[in-house]
């Protein structure tokens, strides 16, 4: 492995990795392709012309579904899910390192919560939302204010059932993205600001939150790309809206044109956007770290 | 830091530290218990109750169990339930091998054939950048290429290979396979780099020098090496694949049966029960799964 030829193994690896990553990107370039397809085209090739024609018929609706409404949906919840996510993570990775007690059977709930078929989830929060609906509405009746029961509708909705089956997805990648951060952060920065006489949240604030904070910007990306992108979680834990992905869902049984390409490529731009984004501040914040310690 | 050198006791720092760690546990806690553990025990609970169709009624029954197993004790043809979970089954083990295969090689190639560690990033990141992208936009972009009209068929008419489009390509066992395994891999790729990258670079040497052949050093030295991410990534995919409904739907075209499938749709009609009852059949399957592999396994070590 260390001599200088490449051997004919390297080169056979090389190209099965190669058309590993045409086989990952490979039909999402022909789905953005196909969203330019023009007015008279189809939903496969050839391309009748290129155009900006199903953009358009996109921004104006898709039958009876308001994309604009669930992009707005998905948005708001995506940044919401993404600051709880920070927030709760780096707060429990600095629970982690010290004596936590039970502190070994949250990872595991944690752990349990990551690999657990998300429809089992999902019909969990689903259930519990809607035994709490008629557990309300029996207390509402129970004290006599029957009008305000009658005209009570559901607890489950966007920002309930749904950002809370969100944050079991999130919540694990957060924290064990922060495990890995502090298994490899040097406690010997914090000490040195302990000895010269920093609080201990001087310290967080002044050593350790800027040591950790590219990788505080890579929990954010993961939390705002995941619930963006959810589906199995959400979809029995929502009541009457809906997010763009399980709009999207069911407009692939019933849209026939290419604006369904359209919005796959406006949704995959956005995650792409975000990725970005993260990537830039993330590069900004260690090179200013870099810069501090000359 | 004289006055803290002398402040008293370590007892009494320590009990805040136990504090303060508390507290900051707390909202992700609550999250988990809200969201996770509570929603878990009620599917248990109200797996034993009863419904109409206006609402549920608290009962211990065990009916929606027998329901499920209904007809199961025939021999001769095999009833609903076993053939949902065969079928999930076989879902599982091809995706598993493939993706296990697909996911070790490209891992190999990245962590002991790119020399360059900035090359090495750029390539990983590069397979992980589709995971932060949408599933189901993946997922139909199959849909231009493997449809009756799509670019495989007429590419395989144009080449006079076959007279008519070939039907399985799309909405078929097939594609279920082949969107699981596109959608994935990359759960296979982390963990198995992340091992491969811990495995000090002197034991290969050592192997090569003591005349083991690539094969050898990569099946007696590599694999064994990395167990732990083989494992991780064995259970990421096979608890998705087992769960799965989102993936069977499309790209099945609505007609493949899978257990996730069978509780999303028992919801819908709000037959809570029985999803109930089916989702703990689920559960205590993948659990014994889950079990059965990290048994042989500490994660917490890997991070």
């Amino acid at each position: 492995m260390s001599n200088d030829k490449r051997s004919a193994g390297f080169w056979f690896l090389a190209l099965f990795f190669a058309a590993f990553v045409l086989f990952l990107y490979g039909p999402m370039l022909v789905i953005v392709v196909l969203s330019f397809q023009g007015p008279e085209g189809g939903l496969t090739f050839p391309l009748r012309g290129l155009s900006l024609h199903w953009f358009g018929k996109l921004a104006e609706g898709l039958g009876v579904v308001d994309i604009g409404a669930a992009l707005k949906r998905s948005l708001g919840l995506g940044l919401a899910v993404m600051l709880l996510t920070v927030l709760f993570s780096v707060l429990a990775g600095l629970a982690f390192r010290k004596k936590l007690a039970g502190g070994n059977a949250l990872f595991y709930v944690v752990v349990a919560s990551l690999i657990m078929p998300s429809i089992i989830v999902s019909l969990g929060i689903g259930l519990e939302f809607r035994l709490l609906d008629t557990g309300l509405k029996w207390a509402l009746e129970f004290l006599g204010m029957t009008s305000t029961s009658e005209s009570y509708g559901t607890s489950l909705g966007l920002y309930t059932s749904a950002l809370g089956a969100h944050l079991t997805w999130t919540l694990p990648f957060g924290l064990l993205i922060m495990f890995a951060v502090f298994n490899r952060f040097n406690p010997a920065f914090e000490e040195a600001a302990r000895d010269l006489g920093a609080t201990p949240w001087q310290a967080l604030r002044h050593v350790v939150l800027p040591l950790i904070a590219p990788s505080v910007v890579g929990i954010g990306m993961f939390g705002f790309t995941l619930s963006w992108d959810e589906i199995a979680r959400t979809s029995q834990a929502i009541g009457d809206v809906n997010t763009l992905p399980l709009e999207l869902q069911g407009l692939t049984t019933t849209v026939t044109t290419p604006s369904i390409y359209a919005l796959g490529t406006v949704t995959t731009v956005i995650s792409l956007g975000v990725m970005v984004l993260a990537i830039g501040l993330a590069r900004w914040l260690s090179k200013r770290q870099q810069q501090g310690k000359q | 830091m004289n006055t803290r050198a002398a402040s008293p006791p370590a007892a009494a720092p320590v009990t805040g530290r136990g504090i303060a760690a508390w507290w900051q546990a707390t909202p992700l806690t609550l999250v988990f218990v809200l969201f996770f553990l509570i929603p878990l025990g009620l599917i248990g609970m109200v797996s034993f109750w009863d419904f109409n169709e206006y609402e549920l009624l608290p009962d211990f029954t065990v009916k929606h169990y027998l329901a499920i197993f209904e007809g199961c004790s025939n021999t001769d043809e095999m009833c609903v339930t076993f053939k949902t979970y065969l079928s999930t089954f076989k879902f599982s083990f091809l995706v598993w091998l493939i993706t296990l295969l697909i996911g070790f090689i490209v891992s190999y190639f990245l962590a002991f054939h790119v020399r360059s560690s900035n090359v090495q990033t750029l390539l990983f990141v590069l397979c992980t950048i589709p995971f932060w992208t949408s599933n189901v936009i993946r997922m139909i972009s199959w849909v231009p290429l493997l449809g009756r009209n799509g670019l495989v068929n007429q590419s395989l008419v144009g080449a006079g290979l076959i007279d008519t489009p070939i039907e399985w390509l799309l909405f078929s066992d097939f594609s279920v396979v082949l969107a699981f395994v596109h959608l994935y891999t990359m759960f296979m790729i982390v963990p198995i780099f992340n091992s491969m990258m811990r495995i000090d670079r002197s034991l290969i040497e050592a192997a090569n020098d003591s005349g083991a052949s690539a094969w050898q050093t990569l099946w007696h030295v590599i694999v064994p090496l990395c167990r732990t991410g083989i494992i991780i990534g064995s259970i990421f995919v096979i608890t998705i694949v087992m769960g799965d409904f989102v993936t069977i739907g499309v790209m099945g075209g609505q007609q493949i049966a899978s257990v996730g499938k069978i509780i999303q749709v028992q919801t819908s009609y709000l037959q809570f029960p029985l999803a109930a009852a089916n989702a703990v059949i689920l559960l205590l399957l993948v659990l014994m799964i889950i079990w059965a592999l990290t048994r042989l396994v500490d994660i917490r070590k890997e991070l």
